[in-house]
C-alpha cells in the first residue's frame, strides 16, 4: 500500500498529523475536539448545508465549514473562538425559530442534539416575534414517523435513502422556508433498512412509532450487544426501561454493520421480554415436575447424563461460550440445531452487509464447534440417547419423536411444551439477561453484554453448563465467563489467541475467517 | 434614449445595435449584419489563441460577479480526454435587470455565435443554453435560431464545414432565481433541485455530469464575437475610468424613470449624466430618491452617491455599491423605503433554496420583521434584530443569496433609517412631491 | 371590497387546492409525444437530465403535472416518484394542480412594485372574479397569481398569460386584456 501523505495542522492548540484529504471535522476528532454539527455524518456524503460546522482557519477570508475542506499543511484553526461561537449561536438561533420547544412531550427529548447544542452554546431567550410555520405530523410507513415542525432539514435521511439504502423514497419538498421532508404518496419507508433515518435524525422529527412515548431517554439503562436476530451480528445498544427492553439501536462497527441495523432486526427485541419463563429448577417425581434447588437439580441432571451418550439438540442462539460446554456433553453423542430462514436483504450502499437469510446470532458458532444444522431437529436421536435440550423451545416438535430418548433434560428459558416427560428441567437466563460471545457468518466473534436482570432463579447457561460438567466430574467449575471462553480458545484452533479483553466491543476474526468476507472496514457508500 | 426608445447618441451600441430590428432575427437578416464572421474567425484559430484575446480584451463576467472571462477560459484544461462543457446563463431572474432578453428575442443567432465560439474555445463540443421558463419569446427565438443554424451547418457535427462539433441545445427553467447561481443551474440542468453545490470541486474540474464546465452569462458569450473580430486592443480602448473595467456594458433602467429601457455605454460613463440625460431623469414633479445601481442584491445608493459615481466595477465599488449584473432601480421619493426593501427581502425569502439554515430561515424572518414594520407595528428592537441576523446571513453559506438578501437590509438602514424610525414611532410615510400629474 | 395581498411566502399556487376531482389519467408520452421524448433524451448524457423537459411535456399535455404523471415520468426515466415530486415541488412554474384555463401570473417585485403591480394585481382580481389569489374564478376560466421579477422590468407591469408575455401592463389595460382572451 502507498505511504499515505501526513499533513500537520493545529485545531484548538492541540497538533494534529491526519492523512492527506482528510476532513477538519474529522481531524479535530483525534484531537479530541468535537466541532458541533448536524447535517454531517461519516456513514453518508457530505452535504455541508446545516451550516453549524463552521470555524475560523486563520489568514482565510470565511469562515469554513469544517466537515467540507480538507485540511492543509499549517492551518491553524479555531473552534471556540468568538467568531466561530457567535456563527453557531446564530445557526441555533434560527432553527430555534420555527421549533414548537415541544420537548415536554417529544421523544427526542434527553437525546437531542438541538437540546445538547442550544444548551451548550445557544440563546437563552428568542427574539422571534411572529407566527411560526405550522405542518402537521406523518405516517410515512414501516416504523417512521415524521413531525415536520421540529425538522431542521438537515437531509441525512434523504441521503440515507438516496445514497445507502439507494431506494430514493424520500425527498426535500418545496422550497425556502416552507421546505419540508416528503414522500410520495402510496410509496411508504418500507424498506428493509429505512428505520436508520430515525437514528440519524439529530432532532425529534423523524421518530419511531415502536418507541413512541414508552419511555423518556434518561429512564433508559444502556448494555452494549449483539442483535441475535440473524447471522450478520450488527452491533446494538439495548436499552431497558425497568427491565424491559423498549428499543434496540444500532452500535457503529467498520467492520460489521457500518452505523446502521435493519428493520427486523431493531424491532424485533420483544421475544427477549418473554414472560411465560420457567424460573426454578425441577426434577421428575414420579409424575410431575417438582421444584426443588439448584443443587439438588444439577446432581440429578448428572446423574442422568453420566455415561451415557447424549444428544444435544440446541439453539443458535446460544453463545460460543455454552455451545462449547454443551459439546463436552456429548460424550461420542452428537448435536444438532435448527435455524429459522428468511428473505436476505442487503443494504446496497454498505459492503457485505444485509439482514441475513439466517435468522440466528450463533449459527457460524454452533457449526464450528461441531453442531449440525438441519432441518429434521431431532433426526440425529438414536434409540435409547439421552436427550439435552438446550436453548431450543421444541416448538412444532411432535412429542412422539422423543420417544426414542431413553431420558430428556431440558435446559432452556421456557418449558417446552412437547417435553413434559423431561427428567430435570434447568431454567436459564436468555440472550438478553447474560453475557458472552458469538460469531456471526464471517467468523467475527463478538461479546454480548447483560441488558437485564433474569427472573427468578434462572442462571446464566454457561454458569449452569460449567457446574453441570463440575457434577460430572469433568472439571471445576467456571466463575466468569471469559474463563469459559479461555478454556475454548486453547481447545479449538479457530479460537485460538482470543480473549474478552482483546475482542473488547468491537469484535475479532477467528483465525481461519473466511477472506472474501474481508472482516475489513465496510466500505459505506461505495457499493 | 435605450431600448425600446432610439438609441441615445451617448450610447455606445455594440451589443444593442439590432435590438429592435425584426430581420436581425433571422439567419439570413443576422448574416447580412456581419453574422457568423467571428465563428469562422474562431474555428479558424487554435482555442488557446482565442482564451489569450479575450484575457487581453478585459471582459469580464458580465451576469453580476465580473469575473475575468478569459481567465476563467483558461480553467478549463485541454486534452485531460473528458467532455468537456459550455453552459450559457440565461436565466436572467436578478430584479432590475432585463437586458439578457433583450439580447435573446432580438439577436438570437449572436448568442448562438458567443456559444460556439466559448464552447470552441474551452474545448466543448457541447453547449447548454440555459433559458429561465417565463422567457417564452426569448425560448421561442432561440429554438428557432439553434434550427436555422443547425440547417444551415453553421453548428453540428460539422460546424461551418471545418470538421468540428459544436452542440448547441435549449434548455428550459422552471421558476427558480436560484439556478442563475452556476453551480445550481448545474444542478438543474442535471434534472436536480436547482441546489447550489458546495466549492470545492470548481465547475472547471467537475461541473455538469462531473465533467469540466464554463458557465458564462449572456452578454459575456454575446461580446466574445466582436472582440474576436475587432482585436482585444479595440474592445480596451472602450474605457473612460478604471482600466479593469472595458469595453461596453448593458444597462436594464427601470422604475420611477422618464425612459425606462436598456442602455448600452462605454465602462466608466458617469452615472449622473446617464440617469438624467439619457434615461431622461425622473418622472414629473418628483425627485430621484435612491437607486439601486446592479440588481436587487447590490447596496442602495442614495442620489448623492449615484450622481457621483463612474459606472464601472471599481467606480460602483468606491460610492458605497456594486455594479452587478447593471439592473439600475431608480427609486423616487414617492415611494416608501421601507416598502421597497420589504418586497425585495421577499423575493429572497421565496427563492431560497432551503439548503443553508442562515438563508432558509433568516429571509422569511428578515421579511416578516419589515412587512411588520412597514404595517406600522415594528420596534427599535426590531432593527438591532435585523442587522444582527444580517450579519449571520453574510459569508456563512453555500451561495450568496443569503449575502443578497442582507445587503439591501443593512444599506436601507444605514442610509434611509430615518424612514423605518419613522413608521416604528407611528409616524406615517409621506411622500414628498404630491402625486403624479 | 379590495382583495388583500397579504399572505406566506408559499407562492399561492402551490396552495392544496382540491386534487381529487380531476379526469382520469391518461399516458402522455406515447405515439409522436414518446418521440419527442425520445429525441430530447439524445440531448444528455443521461436520463435524469431530461427530467425538466419531460415535466413540461406532460404539462403542456395536460394543463398541469398530476402525480400520475410523475410516476409515468419516473418510470420512463429511471427514477423514483418521490424523487420526481421533490424536483417539481421545487420549481414555482409546475402546476400541482390544474388552474383556470388562463392562469395569468403578476410580476409584483419591488422594480415593478414600484410602478404600480399591486394596483394591477387588484384589477386582475376584480375583473376576472377569481377574488383571491390563486384561486380559480368560478367560471373555471382565471386563476391570478403574484410572482417574482419576470425579466421585463422597463416594461413595467409585465404579465403572463400561459405563454403569452404582455409587457406594459397598467390597470387599465387589464379589461381588454381579458376581452381579447376569451
Amino acid at each position: 500500500m502507498a505511504e499515505q501523505k501526513m499533513v500537520n495542522l493545529t485545531i484548538e492548540g492541540r497538533q494534529v498529523s491526519v492523512p492527506e484529504g482528510t476532513t477538519i471535522l474529522e481531524a479535530a476528532k483525534t484531537a479530541g475536539v468535537l466541532i458541533p454539527h448536524y447535517c454531517y455524518h461519516p456513514g453518508l456524503p457530505v452535504a455541508g448545508v446545516c451550516r453549524m460546522c463552521l470555524v475560523e482557519v486563520e489568514k482565510a477570508p470565511k469562515l469554513a465549514p469544517s466537515c467540507a475542506t480538507t485540511v492543509a499543511e499549517g492551518q491553524v484553526v479555531h473552534v471556540h473562538n468568538e467568531k466561530s461561537l457567535d456563527a453557531r449561536k446564530g445557526v441555533l438561533e434560527m432553527l430555534l425559530i420555527n421549533h414548537p420547544l415541544d420537548c415536554p412531550i417529544c421523544d427526542q427529548s434527553g437525546e437531542c442534539e438541538l437540546q445538547d447544542y442550544t444548551y451548550q452554546e445557544g440563546r437563552a431567550d428568542s427574539r422571534y416575534r411572529e407566527p411560526k410555520r405550522f405542518n402537521p405530523a406523518e405516517d410515512f410507513g414501516g416504523d417512521v414517523m415524521y413531525v415536520p415542525n421540529r425538522c431542521i432539514l438537515c437531509t441525512r435521511c434523504v441521503r440515507f435513502m438516496d445514497d445507502i439504502a439507494k431506494e430514493p423514497t424520500l425527498n426535500v419538498s418545496e422550497r425556502g422556508d416552507r421546505a419540508l421532508i416528503g414522500k410520495f404518496e402510496g410509496r411508504d419507508m418500507t424498506h428493509p433498512w429505512a428505520a436508520n433515518v430515525i437514528d440519524l435524525c439529530p432532532v425529534g422529527a423523524l421518530l419511531s412509532k415502536d418507541f413512541l412515548n414508552k419511555a423518556r431517554a434518561w429512564e433508559l439503562d444502556r448494555a452494549a450487544s449483539i442483535c441475535p436476530n440473524c447471522t450478520q451480528g450488527c452491533n446494538v445498544i439495548m436499552e431497558t426501561r425497568e427491565n424491559q427492553i423498549v428499543r434496540m439501536r444500532p452500535r457503529p462497527n467498520e467492520n460489521v454493520n457500518a452505523f446502521f441495523m435493519c428493520d427486523w432486526g431493531r424491532l424485533n427485541y420483544r421475544w427477549m421480554n418473554e414472560k411465560n419463563r420457567v424460573e426454578r429448577p425441577m426434577v421428575r417425581d414420579t409424575n410431575a415436575l417438582v421444584p426443588t434447588s439448584w443443587e439438588a437439580a444439577i446432581t440429578s441432571a448428572a446423574r442422568v447424563l453420566n455415561g451415557k451418550k447424549v444428544f444435544v439438540a440446541a439453539s443458535p442462539m446460544l453463545s460460543n461460550e455454552s455451545l462449547f460446554l454443551l459439546t463436552q456433553l456429548m460424550q461420542d453423542g452428537n448435536g444438532a440445531f435448527r435455524v429459522r430462514e428468511g428473505e436476505e436483504a442487503p443494504l446496497a450502499g454498505v459492503k457485505d452487509l444485509a439482514l441475513r437469510r439466517e435468522r440466528a446470532a450463533n449459527v457460524y458458532g454452533a457449526e464450528k464447534l461441531g453442531f449440525k444444522k438441519t432441518t429434521d431437529l431431532l433426526s440425529g436421536l438414536g434409540q435409547g440417547d439421552v436427550l439435552l435440550v438446550a436453548g431450543e423451545d421444541l416448538d412444532g416438535i411432535d412429542a412422539s419423536a422423543l420417544s426414542r430418548a431413553s431420558a430428556v433434560v431440558v435446559i432452556n428459558s421456557v418449558l417446552p411444551e412437547s417435553a413434559p416427560n423431561a427428567a430435570v428441567v434447568l431454567p436459564i437466563a436468555n440472550f438478553s439477561e447474560e453475557e458472552g460471545t458469538v460469531t456471526n457468518l464471517r467468523g467475527r466473534v463478538q461479546r454480548f453484554t447483560q441488558a437485564r436482570q433474569a427472573p427468578g432463579e434462572t442462571r446464566p447457561s454457561w454458569l449452569v453448563l460449567g457446574d453441570l460438567l463440575g457434577a460430572m466430574g469433568r472439571q471445576t467449575s467456571f466463575f466468569l465467563p471469559s474463563d469459559v471462553f479461555a478454556k475454548l480458545a486453547s481447545t479449538h484452533k479457530s479460537f485460538a489467541g482470543l480473549s474478552y479483553d482483546s475482542i473488547g466491543l468491537k469484535g475479532l476474526p477467528v483465525v481461519d475467517a473466511q477472506s472474501n468476507g474481508q472482516n475489513a472496514p465496510v466500505a459505506v457508500g461505495a457499493a | 434614449m435605450g431600448f425600446p426608445h432610439q438609441p441615445h447618441p451617448r450610447e455606445t451600441t455594440v451589443l444593442s445595435k439590432y435590438f429592435g430590428d425584426a430581420e436581425a432575427r433571422t439567419l439570413d437578416g443576422w448574416k447580412k449584419r456581419g453574422g457568423y464572421k467571428a465563428l469562422e474567425k474562431a474555428l479558424g484559430m487554435a482555442p488557446a489563441d482565442i482564451v489569450n484575446i479575450v484575457k487581453e480584451s478585459g471582459l469580464r463576467g458580465r451576469g453580476g460577479a465580473g469575473f475575468p472571462t478569459g481567465l476563467k477560459w483558461s480553467f478549463m484544461k485541454p486534452g485531460d480526454g473528458k467532455p468537456h462543457y459550455l453552459c450559457c446563463n440565461a436565466d436572467e431572474s436578478e430584479p432590475g435587470t432585463f437586458k439578457d432578453r433583450e439580447c435573446m428575442r432580438w439577436t438570437p443567432h449572436a448568442l448562438i455565435e458567443g456559444c460556439a465560439i466559448g464552447a470552441y474555445a474551452i474545448g466543448a463540443e457541447t453547449a447548454y443554453i440555459y433559458i429561465r421558463g417565463e422567457f417564452t419569446e426569448p425560448l421561442y427565438w432561440m429554438e428557432k435560431a439553434v434550427k436555422e443554424a443547425y440547417a444551415a451547418g453553421i453548428i453540428g457535427k460539422n460546424a461551418m464545414g471545418t470538421g468540428k462539433r459544436v452542440d448547441v441545445h435549449v434548455h428550459k427553467g422552471a421558476g427558480a432565481y436560484i439556478c442563475g447561481e452556476e453551480t445550481a443551474l448545474m444542478n438543474s440542468l442535471e434534472g436536480r433541485r436547482g441546489n447550489p453545490r458546495i466549492k470545492p470541486p470548481f465547475p472547471a474540474v467537475s461541473g455538469v455530469f462531473g465533467m469540466p464546465t464554463t458557465i458564462n452569462n449572456v452578454e459575456t458569450l454575446i461580446a466574445s464575437a466582436p472582440i474576436l473580430l475587432n482585436g482585444a486592443d479595440w474592445y480596451k480602448k472602450m474605457c473612460l475610468s478604471n482600466p479593469k473595467s472595458t469595453g461596453t456594458k448593458l444597462f436594464s433602467v427601470c422604475g420611477n424613470v422618464q425612459r425606462p429601457g436598456t442602455y448600452e455605454v462605454v465602462m466608466g460613463f458617469p452615472f449622473r449624466e446617464f440617469l438624467y440625460d439619457l434615461c431622461g431623469g425622473p418622472l414629473h414633479g418628483r425627485k430621484f430618491k435612491a437607486v439601486i445601481p446592479g440588481g436587487a442584491s447590490v447596496p442602495i445608493q442614495t442620489m448623492e452617491e449615484a450622481e457621483a459615481t463612474l459606472m464601472d466595477y471599481e467606480g460602483f465599488v468606491e460610492k458605497g455599491s456594486m455594479l452587478g449584473s447593471g439592473g439600475v432601480i431608480v427609486i423616487d421619493d414617492a415611494q416608501p423605503m421601507v416598502t421597497v426593501i420589504a418586497r425585495i427581502a421577499r423575493f429572497f425569502a421565496h427563492e431560497s433554496c432551503s439548503q443553508c439554515t442562515q438563508c432558509r430561515e433568516g429571509t422569511a424572518w428578515t421579511t416578516k420583521i419589515l412587512e411588520r414594520i412597514r404595517d406600522g407595528e415594528g420596534t427599535m428592537e426590531d432593527l438591532d434584530t435585523l442587522l444582527d441576523i444580517a450579519e449571520q446571513m453574510t459569508g456563512k453559506t453555500i451561495c450568496v443569496l443569503s449575502d443578497s438578501c442582507a445587503v439591501p437590509v443593512v444599506s436601507g438602514i444605514k442610509k434611509f433609517r430615518n424612514e423605518f424610525e419613522a413608521l416604528i414611532q407611528g409616524r406615517r410615510f409621506h411622500p414628498v412631491a404630491a402625486a403624479v400629474a | 371590497m379590495t382583495p388583500e395581498l397579504v399572505g406566506g411566502l408559499e407562492s399561492p399556487d402551490y396552495a392544496s387546492h382540491d386534487r381529487a376531482s380531476h379526469e382520469p389519467y391518461t399516458q402522455v408520452f406515447t405515439g409522436d409525444v414518446r418521440r419527442e421524448l425520445d429525441e430530447l433524451l439524445k440531448r444528455y448524457p443521461n436520463k435524469m437530465a431530461a427530467l425538466l423537459p419531460a415535466l413540461w411535456i406532460v404539462q403542456r399535455e395536460r394543463g398541469w403535472v398530476p402525480e400520475e404523471g410523475m410516476v409515468e415520468v419516473a418510470d420512463l426515466l429511471e427514477l423514483t416518484p418521490a424523487y420526481v415530486k421533490g424536483v417539481v415541488t421545487f420549481y414555482t412554474m409546475y402546476h400541482q394542480h390544474p388552474v383556470g384555463k388562463y392562469f395569468i401570473q403578476v410580476c409584483t417585485t419591488s422594480p415593478c412594485g414600484i410602478c404600480g403591480a399591486e394596483d394591477v394585481v387588484k384589477a386582475f382580481l376584480r375583473h376576472t372574479n377569481a377574488g383571491e389569489l390563486g384561486v380559480t374564478s368560478p367560471d373555471k376560466k382565471f386563476t391570478v397569481i403574484e410572482v417574482e421579477c419576470l425579466g421585463a422590468c422597463g416594461f413595467a407591469t409585465p404579465v403572463m398569460v400561459n405563454d403569452e408575455f404582455i409587457e406594459s401592463v397598467t390597470p387599465d389595460r387589464v379589461p381588454d386584456i381579458l376581452a381579447k382572451l376569451t
